[in-house]
C-alpha cells in the first residue's frame, strides 16, 4: 500500500509536468518548424535538421550552429559560438540547482539537465515547492515532442517549397532573433543601449578592412563578449530575477 | 556539407550544449554572487543574436531590397510584441512580396 500511494504521489507529479508543459510545447512546434524550414534551405537533409533538434533542444544555439555548418565553419568556432549562445544555460542550471528536492541525485541531473530550456526553466522556476525530478521529467516531455516533431514537419515541407519561398525564409531565422531582442531592449533601456554597441561592433567587424577577414562566428563572439563586458562594467544589471 | 563533417559538427555542438546545461546542475550548490559575471551573463542572450543579426540579415533574402523590407517589417511586429513566429513570418513575407514586386519591375 504504502507503495502505491508513493508511485501515486510521483506519478501526479509526473503528470501536473506533462500539463505544465503542454503550453511550452504547442509553442515549440511553431517555432521547431521554421527551424527545419531553415535548416533544409541552408542545405541540410531532412534527418540531419531533426537528428541536430533531438540532441539539442535550444532555439538560439541551433539556428546559429546550421549558420556555421553551410558556411562550413570550423569545428572549434561551431564550438566556440554554441558555449558562447548557450552560456545563459549554466546561470540557469545553477538556479535550478538550489531549487531540486534531495532524491534528484546527480543520475537525474546528467538525464535531465538536458532538457534545461529558457521555458522550461521559466516554469519550473516558477513552482512554489522543491522540484521533484517526476515532475521535471513531466514538464519536458511535451515540449521535447513539439520541438522534435515541428522540425521534422518544417524539414519536410522545406524540401518541397519553391527557390523564391526558400530564399524569402532565410529571414525566418533572423526574424526570430529580432523578435527576441527587441522587447528586451523596449523593457530595460541598458539593454538597448549595450545590444545596439554589439550591432555597431558587428557592423565594424563587417566592414572595415582588415578585420572583416575574421569568420562571422567569431566576429559574432568578439563584439557579444565586448558589449557585454562593457555593459557590466558600465551599467551592471542588478537584477531581482534571472533572465528567462 | 558531406555526411562526415555533419556527425563531427552534431557531436560537437552536442556535447557543448549538454556539458553547459548539466555540468553546473550537478556541480553547483552556490548561487553567482559576483555582479560583473551576473551582468555579464544577463546580457549575453541579445549581444549575441544582435551581433548575428546585423548585419547578416540585410543580405539574407537574396537582394538587399528584400531584405531590408523584412528586417524593417520584423522591427515594427517585434516592437507591437508579437511572438516569435508571427514575426518571422511578417518578414519572410515581406521580403518574398518585395522580390516579386522587384522581379516585375525589373
Amino acid at each position: 500500500m504504502v507503495m502505491l500511494v508513493l508511485n501515486g504521489g510521483k506519478m501526479k507529479q509526473f503528470i501536473q509536468g506533462l500539463k505544465d508543459g503542454s503550453a511550452i510545447g504547442i509553442g515549440y512546434l511553431s517555432v521547431s518548424f521554421t527551424f527545419g524550414l531553415v535548416a533544409v534551405s541552408s542545405g541540410l537533409c531532412w534527418w540531419e535538421a531533426l537528428l541536430v533538434s533531438m540532441m539539442n533542444l535550444t532555439s538560439a544555439g541551433q539556428f546559429a550552429g546550421i549558420t556555421i555548418m553551410a558556411a562550413a565553419g570550423s569545428y572549434i568556432e561551431l564550438a566556440v559560438s554554441q558555449l558562447v549562445i548557450n552560456l545563459r544555460y549554466a546561470l540557469m542550471s545553477i538556479s535550478l540547482s538550489q531549487k531540486v528536492d534531495q532524491r534528484f541525485h546527480a543520475g537525474r541531473k546528467m538525464l535531465l539537465g538536458f532538457a534545461v530550456t529558457d521555458e522550461i526553466f521559466a516554469v519550473a522556476m516558477s513552482r512554489e515547492n522543491e522540484l521533484s525530478a517526476q515532475y521535471f521529467a513531466g514538464l519536458a516531455v511535451l515540449p521535447y515532442l513539439g520541438w522534435t516533431c515541428g522540425t521534422l514537419a518544417g524539414a519536410v515541407c522545406g524540401n518541397i517549397l519553391p527557390q523564391s519561398v526558400s530564399d524569402a525564409l532565410g529571414l525566418a531565422i533572423y526574424g526570430m532573433f529580432i523578435a527576441i531582442i527587441v522587447p528586451a531592449m523596449k523593457k530595460d533601456r541598458r539593454v538597448l543601449k549595450i545590444t545596439l554597441l554589439a550591432v555597431l561592433l558587428s557592423f565594424g567587424m563587417y566592414y572595415l578592412p582588415g578585420v572583416s577577414k575574421i569568420s562571422s562566428g567569431f566576429a559574432v563572439i568578439i563584439c557579444a563578449v565586448a558589449a557585454s563586458a562593457v555593459g557590466a562594467v558600465c551599467l551592471p544589471i542588478e537584477e531581482t530575477q534571472e533572465e528567462t | 556539407m558531406n555526411t562526415g563533417a555533419f556527425w563531427i559538427y552534431l557531436l560537437v555542438m552536442f556535447a557543448v550544449t549538454y556539458l553547459i546545461r548539466v555540468l553546473p546542475f550537478a556541480a553547483f550548490h552556490k548561487k553567482i554572487e559576483n555582479k560583473f559575471m551576473r551582468s555579464f551573463l544577463a546580457y549575453i542572450p541579445y549581444t549575441v543574436l544582435g551581433a548575428m543579426t546585423f548585419p547578416a540579415v540585410f543580405y539574407a533574402a537574396g537582394s538587399f531590397a528584400a531584405s531590408a523590407a523584412g528586417v524593417a517589417t520584423a522591427l515594427a511586429a517585434a516592437y507591437r510584441g508579437k511572438g516569435l513566429f508571427t514575426v518571422a513570418v511578417f518578414a519572410s513575407l515581406a521580403a518574398l512580396l518585395t522580390g516579386m514586386i522587384l522581379q516585375v519591375v525589373g
